[in-house]
């Protein structure tokens, strides 16, 4: 029978159940953080049970980490959750990439830079952007705390299956336009939550071309389009990217062979199919307060149709008459689980070298590993923001969330290379603007967003 | 987990849509390392003011509608980040239903592992719901799967292996570990490089 790629690899996690009901499915990786871990592994200990598989699970500390001075953690909170999962991996025997690790970072970043995320594997992990590591083909979503517990204790989870939406991406892109404005282009056209219920896979001649940090970067969004799972279906760039990681395969010809049988085997398949087109698109910028309130760089802001706009706009403090490019920057933010990683950088630094920030602009350059960090002071691309002004931090969430020390402050506007622009998401009162790594850094020069597929940039 | 047969309670109205984790719960409440505590937290940026005192006009801190369990809301509820402490919040306030044109879906799972019934109504049953005053009650029956206001009876749909956990309150584990023997048997059989 004719399937999807999804279809093909939940198919191989089924334990027991029917669908249409809840089916008892088996994780192949579970990823595990300070913020969402603590009351399970207090759930597991209060009932004398034990982690099933801890060769299958691994930890790291993301969210609360300070980027500036990575081992003075001055909030108490921040210390008690990170000092508790230190010790909760160690009673229970789960490998930990703690800080000052070289493994450490966030956690849909080390996932696959260690070579643990591969292809048709079953990943959970108690965060929203799990559905990151969908790029290479594996079904990866994220899930709630006591499931986190469940599945500590079991190894499996029980889940409805979803219907599947493949979104067909057509066309070259524009020079300077990534996979960032790919993803921002297409919620900004289908809203925030058209993927409700649906598992999306990214497919077509423009994703294939896409490198797996492009990929990671598309997937990564498609939560903020209501989905809880995107992927991509694995391809020789997928198997050139896991080749040689620490954590790749032992007989890697076996596991290729293996990972080949899944692809969807015909477009027909999709409960939903949609086409996008990148032919035309234009770098995107957020002017609202979710990431469906996006806009081509080039054009006005939207008109006010609703109160949602209207509360927006009040809080964004923009009007309808304006462009992106008339937005003041105070902050620019480089980093999260959204692009972050080393291609990010390079891509950001191509962009700032020989240039220094506007004034009044601060810039906050957050790897999302340790071994982005060094590689990319190696390289020479960490002394390029450096010399541009920018702080250079340690890896971590920083801004994205701002559960730590790095807060947009109140009323000023960011633009961000994260995920979300909610209301107090990167600071009580703070004013986000999601875009590319390329705009952002573009921006930080101007002190406003300019259009980089304009001649002058390319 | 506690059971949810049946539910007669007074009910707060809060009608906007998209209500999101990040307003349910704010994540500076996040780092909590336990499962309780976080009800007096509920709704933080909406329930007090920049100063810490109580925003008098917001529904929740109307004397009125002390004691509500039952909550009234809008479309895409518990959309956002999928911090399962907006369920712990919601609960540890003491609601026990929510009511609302939709759940985002990690929401909705989170709310059924810890006895919170999230309820789907069309937008006309809710349009009556919100017509509640505050000393008159919602009756829910889990069972019969129907909401009673006045002389209406709404009928909701739930999957109905959720229908069973919330009226046994069952401890997920528990009950997975009644598949012991098949879920050695699967492991026994993965591909060696998973
Ligand atoms: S970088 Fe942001 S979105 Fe990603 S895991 Fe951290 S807080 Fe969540």
């Amino acid at each position: 029978m004719s399937k999807t790629l999804f279809d093909k690899i939940w198919d191989k996690h089924v334990i027991t159940g029917e669908i249409g009901e809840a089916q008892l499915m088996y994780v192949d990786l579970h990823l595990i953080h300070e913020v969402t871990s603590p009351q399970p592994f207090d759930g597991l200990r209060s009932t004398n049970r034990r982690v099933r598989r801890p060769d299958l699970t691994f930890a790291t500390m993301d969210h609360n980490v300070p980027t500036k001075d990575i081992f003075n953690v001055q909030d108490q909170m921040s210390k008690l959750q990170m000092d508790t999962l230190v010790q909760n991996t160690k009673e229970f025997g789960v490998p930990l990439a703690s800080i000052g690790d070289d493994k450490q970072g966030i956690v849909h970043v080390v996932g696959p830079e260690r070579g643990l995320t591969q292809p048709a594997k079953l990943i959970v992990c108690g965060d929203s952007h799990t559905a990151t590591h969908g790029a290479f083909g594996a079904i990866a979503f994220g899930i709630g705390t006591s499931e986190v517990e469940h599945v500590l204790a079991t190894q499996t989870i029980w889940q409805i299956k979803p219907k599947t939406m493949g979104i067909k991406v057509t066309g070259k892109l524009l020079k300077n336009t990534y996979a960032k404005d790919i993803i921002m282009g297409i919620i900004a056209k289908y809203g925030v939550s058209f993927g409700v219920g649906y598992a999306i896979e990214f497919y077509g001649e423009t994703v294939e071309n896409l490198s797996m940090e492009a990929r990671m970067t598309m997937c990564n969004m498609s939560i903020e389009a209501g989905s809880r799972t995107g992927m991509v279906q694995p391809d020789q760039t997928t198997f050139d990217y896991i080749k040689g990681r620490e954590q790749a395969p032992k007989d890697f010809e076996a596991a290729k062979n293996y990972w080949s049988q899944f692809y969807t085997d015909d477009e027909s398949d999709f409960d939903e199919t949609l086409t996008f087109d990148v032919s035309n698109l234009k770098p995107m910028v957020t002017w609202g307060t979710n990431p469906g309130m996006a806009t081509p760089v080039d054009q006005l802001l939207p008109a006010i149709k609703d109160d949602n706009d209207a509360n927006a706009y009040e809080y964004i403090g923009l009007h309808p008459h304006m462009k992106a490019t008339d937005i003041n920057l105070d902050y620019i933010f480089i980093g999260s689980c959204t692009n972050s990683r080393y291609e990010d950088l390079e891509i950001a630094a191509n962009m700032m070298e020989g240039h220094h920030l506007a004034p009044n602009v601060t810039a906050w350059i957050v790897p999302g590993s340790r071994a982005i960090r060094n590689r990319a002071i190696k390289s020479g691309i960490a002394k390029v923001f450096e010399d541009a002004g920018c702080e250079w931090r340690e890896p971590g969430c920083s801004a994205c969330l701002a559960m730590n020390p790095d807060k947009i402050p109140a009323g000023k506007h960011v633009a961000s290379t994260s995920n979300r622009n909610f209301i107090g998401r990167q600071g009580a009162g703070s004013r986000t603007h999601l875009a590319s790594p390329a705009m952002v850094a573009a921006a930080g020069i101007a002190g406003h967003f300019v259009d980089i597929t304009a001649d002058e940039f390319v | 987990m506690e059971a949810f047969v049946r539910e007669t309670g007074r009910a707060v109205v809060m009608p906007n849509d998209n209500i999101n984790t990040d307003i349910i719960l704010p994540k500076q409440f996040l780092k909590n390392i336990l499962k309780t505590g976080f009800g007096k937290d509920l709704f933080y940026d909406w329930r007090y003011n920049a100063d810490g005192s109580l925003n008098e006009a917001f529904e929740l801190n109307k004397p009125e509608h002390k004691g509500a369990s039952i909550l009234i809301t809008g479309d895409d509820f518990g959309s956002g980040s999928s911090r399962e402490h907006a369920v712990w919040a919601l609960t540890d306030y003491g609601f026990r239903a929510v009511i609302g044109g939709g759940f985002s879906d990690i929401f909705y799972m989170n709310a059924t592992k810890n006895g919170l019934l999230p309820i789907v109504l069309p937008e006309e049953n809710r349009q009556i719901l919100r017509g509640i005053q505050a000393d008159e009650y919602i009756r829910i029956d889990l069972p019969k799967q129907t909401v009673t206001y006045k002389d209406d009876i709404f009928h909701f749909n739930i999957n109905s292996q959720w229908k069973e956990k919330f009226i046994n309150g069952e401890d997920d584990i528990d009950n997975t570990m009644k598949y012991e023997k098949l879920i050695t048997a699967f492991e026994k059989q993965r591909p060696i490089f998973l």
